[in-house]
């Protein structure tokens, strides 16, 4: 048991990416990237058929839940991960991305393309608005506020009549064609690579950050609020960014469900979604994008697979959890050693 | 009315009064204002109870206590199998009096607590001695936390089905008298004078025993206290038990006043009971009495004035700016600087 808690999986690979010559890097990412593309229809090719889920349909679970997942654990991660800031309220952002979508599209007929930056600007003013009184705040305070704010965001939207009260926003239109690739109820798989090409991008977006300024600012301020702001660093801006940034993230994935799913209401961005993104960020490995990957994949997949015993499957799901963390507590893939705060420090 | 969505806050009133605008209503303040502050009272002592469940665990592990919600509603499921099951009253059944209805209320009084506190006390074992042992950082903890409470929830969904459950009206309601339109009813008032029954004697105990010094000492340092030679795996199994004990008297006096329970009513006490406690300083014993009896009044007023639809959003509003200007809560020490 021991090795098993101590065995680093994320150095293991990275030593093995170290090893690699340029091409060589370029042949594995493209492979992997086909591979993930081809994922829809591994359901109903013979060797990978086991992966099927038994009730929903496997290409609309790639979707949602799996791939809505990864993007926005991609985004909590920036903010829990990167900077440490402990935000139990991300599904507000969420809400705010599908909600902007469903409000613009169905009463001024925008598309899904336009209403994106507007989506995502949305969800960063929240975040700003959030943020600066939220931030100063340290550790839990931080935590209670967040968990709020999501509550509010939900409150707002089942009291307001622009937002269809409790019942939601229907008809909201899909994504329109873009070459040649039908964004509809028939083609699931289309959507399915319309949402690994965003979590690409996140992907690209948060590697940027890590290695530049911004990145470093954030590993100081995780590590040590007060030392980073001794040596320099203006540590509510940069909260502020990471923050925001995760917001961005949040709402991009929220007009992208909104589209997809064409009926939204308030008990879609409930509580449980905050903290279920939460745990594949910590189930995963915190500040990983790899383990964060891989923890949304298991945990939003997982209760679709076992549907079949439906009426216990968040039981089991509980069970995993509780179990996942005494085994492997730093998650599947931890982050690399030396990025780890040392044990006196997390006190 | 029922059944209620899963886990919503304040379901019951936002299926009721839908989309009604905002219309202030300042009026109830005077008409209304005696009988507010006796259920803004009653219903802050109660929050105050469960708060102490996340306060003293904060206060020596410095980790929020995400199961104590489902240990409350595990409390208030405990009472109600007490009363029916173990002392076999039917859901119709009349109203006791006497000796036999104070020995019965004790029963299940005391019954509640030791299944909260030992349910508290298992929760320390599964969710955070195995990971606090081997020194990992605060969400592991949090998230374990968090699979146990999954786990409680659901397992009392899958045994009552989903369906809130009624208590048998054991305490026959007469009331005392009212006063200007406040109605002081037994269960109201045992609501209000429990609470501080307990909250006095907790008081002396952490501040004069010796069990008491040593949870204090842990929640200063917990090095220091170890070289003192206190056990620290036992004073964190206390707090867990204090805090089990209080949620329990809490989930009793709920079910008393309310009559009724389901597998989710766990979830809106439990966020209350935790911003109770930061409004009021979170480690912080007084600090979570005076932060329940704020949440409790503000909610009650709140609600009247503004339609209970936009209650919470006021109580969170009101966390905030009380937050930006005392950082701390209203009566909490500094708080060591925490980190994920």
């Amino acid at each position: 048991m021991a090795n098993l808690t101590q065995f680093n999986l994320r150095d293991k690979g990275a030593e093995i990416w170290a090893g690699w010559s340029r091409p060589v890097r370029t042949i594995f990412v493209v492979v992997s990237i086909a591979i993930v593309g081809l994922l829809p229809f591994a359901a109903s090719w013979g060797p990978t058929s086991f992966l099927n889920t038994p009730i929903t349909s496997f290409q609309n679970v790639l979707v949602y839940p799996v791939g809505m997942f990864i993007m926005m654990a991609l985004g909590l991660n920036i903010v829990v991960g990167k900077s440490g800031l402990l935000d139990l309220g991300y599904v507000a952002f969420f809400a705010i991305g599908a909600y902007s979508q469903g409000i613009l599209s169905t009463l001024y007929g925008w598309n899904t393309w336009e209403v994106m930056p507007v989506g995502i600007g949305f969800a960063m003013a929240a975040g700003v608005l959030l943020g600066l009184p939220a931030l100063r705040l340290r550790g839990d305070y931080l935590a209670i506020i967040t968990l709020g704010f999501g509550e509010i965001v939900r409150i707002v939207a089942i009291n307001l009549n622009v937002t269809g009260g409790p019942n939601g926003i229907p008809g909201i239109p899909n994504p329109p064609k873009v070459f040649g690739f039908n964004f509809d109820l028939m083609h699931p798989q289309d959507f399915f690579w319309l949402v690994i090409t965003m979590i690409l991008l996140v992907v690209w977006m948060v590697r940027r950050f890590t290695v530049r300024r911004p990145g470093r600012a954030w590993e100081a301020i995780r590590q040590d609020e007060d030392v980073a702001a001794l040596m320099g660093v203006n540590t509510l801006v940069y909260k502020l960014w990471s923050f925001v940034i995760g917001a961005a993230v949040g709402g991009a994935a929220g007009v992208l469900y909104a589209s997809k799913v064409m009926v939204i209401s308030p008990d879609m961005f409930k509580f449980d979604v905050s903290i279920l993104i939460l745990a594949c960020v910590v189930f995963g490995g915190i500040g990983n994008i790899w383990g964060v990957i891989l923890g949304a994949s298991i945990l939003a997949y997982l209760p679709e697979r076992i549907r079949f015993i439906s009426n216990a499957r968040q039981l089991v799901f509980g069970l995993v959890l509780i179990l996942m963390m005494n085994l492997r507590p730093d998650g599947l893939l931890p982050r690399k050693k030396r990025e780890k705060i040392t044990e006196k420090g997390a006190k | 009315m029922w059944p209620l969505p899963f886990g919503g806050v304040a379901t019951l009133h936002n299926t009721l009064d839908l989309n009604r605008s905002v219309d202030m209503n300042f009026s109830v303040i005077t008409s209304q204002f005696w009988s507010l502050a006796l259920q803004g009272l009653s219903l802050g002592l109660i929050y105050a109870l469960v708060s102490l469940g996340y306060t003293m665990v904060y206060g020596v592990l410095r980790l929020i206590n995400f199961a104590n919600s489902e240990v409350f509603m595990v409390g208030t499921f405990a009472t109600l199998f007490i009363e029916t099951h173990v002392l076999g009253y039917a859901i119709n059944a009349p109203s006791l009096h006497g000796f036999k209805l104070i020995y019965t209320l004790f029963f299940a009084f005391v019954a509640s607590m030791v299944a909260c506190a030992l349910l508290a006390i298992l929760v320390e074992l599964v969710a955070y001695r195995r990971l606090r042992a081997r020194g990992a950082n605060r969400l592991a903890s949090l998230i374990s936390a968090i699979g146990v409470s999954i786990f409680l929830l659901e397992s009392m969904r899958i045994i009552t089905i989903s369906r809130p459950m009624t208590t048998p009206r054991l305490l026959d309601k007469w009331s005392f008298g009212t006063f200007h339109g406040a109605n002081f009813r037994i269960d109201t008032m045992m609501a209000i004078i429990f609470p501080i029954l307990i909250f006095i004697v907790l008081d002396q105990f952490v501040g004069r025993s010796r069990l008491g010094k040593s949870i204090r000492a842990v929640s200063m340092s917990e090095e220091n206290s170890k070289l003192m030679g206190i056990n620290i795996n036992r004073v964190i199994t206390l707090t867990f038990c204090i805090g089990g004990l209080t949620t329990g008297a809490a989930a009793f006096l709920y079910t008393t006043v309310y009559e009724n329970t389901v597998f989710n009513v766990g979830f809106s006490m439990g966020i209350a009971a935790f911003t109770a406690a930061v409004l009021g300083g979170i480690g912080n014993l007084r600090g979570a009495f005076f932060g329940g009896l704020a949440l409790g009044l503000l909610e009650e007023f709140a609600s009247a004035i503004l339609g209970s639809q936009w209650k919470a959003v006021t109580v969170f509003t009101v966390l905030v700016v009380v937050l930006l200007f005392r950082p701390n809560g209203l009566f909490g020490e500094a708080v060591q600087q925490t980190r994920t």
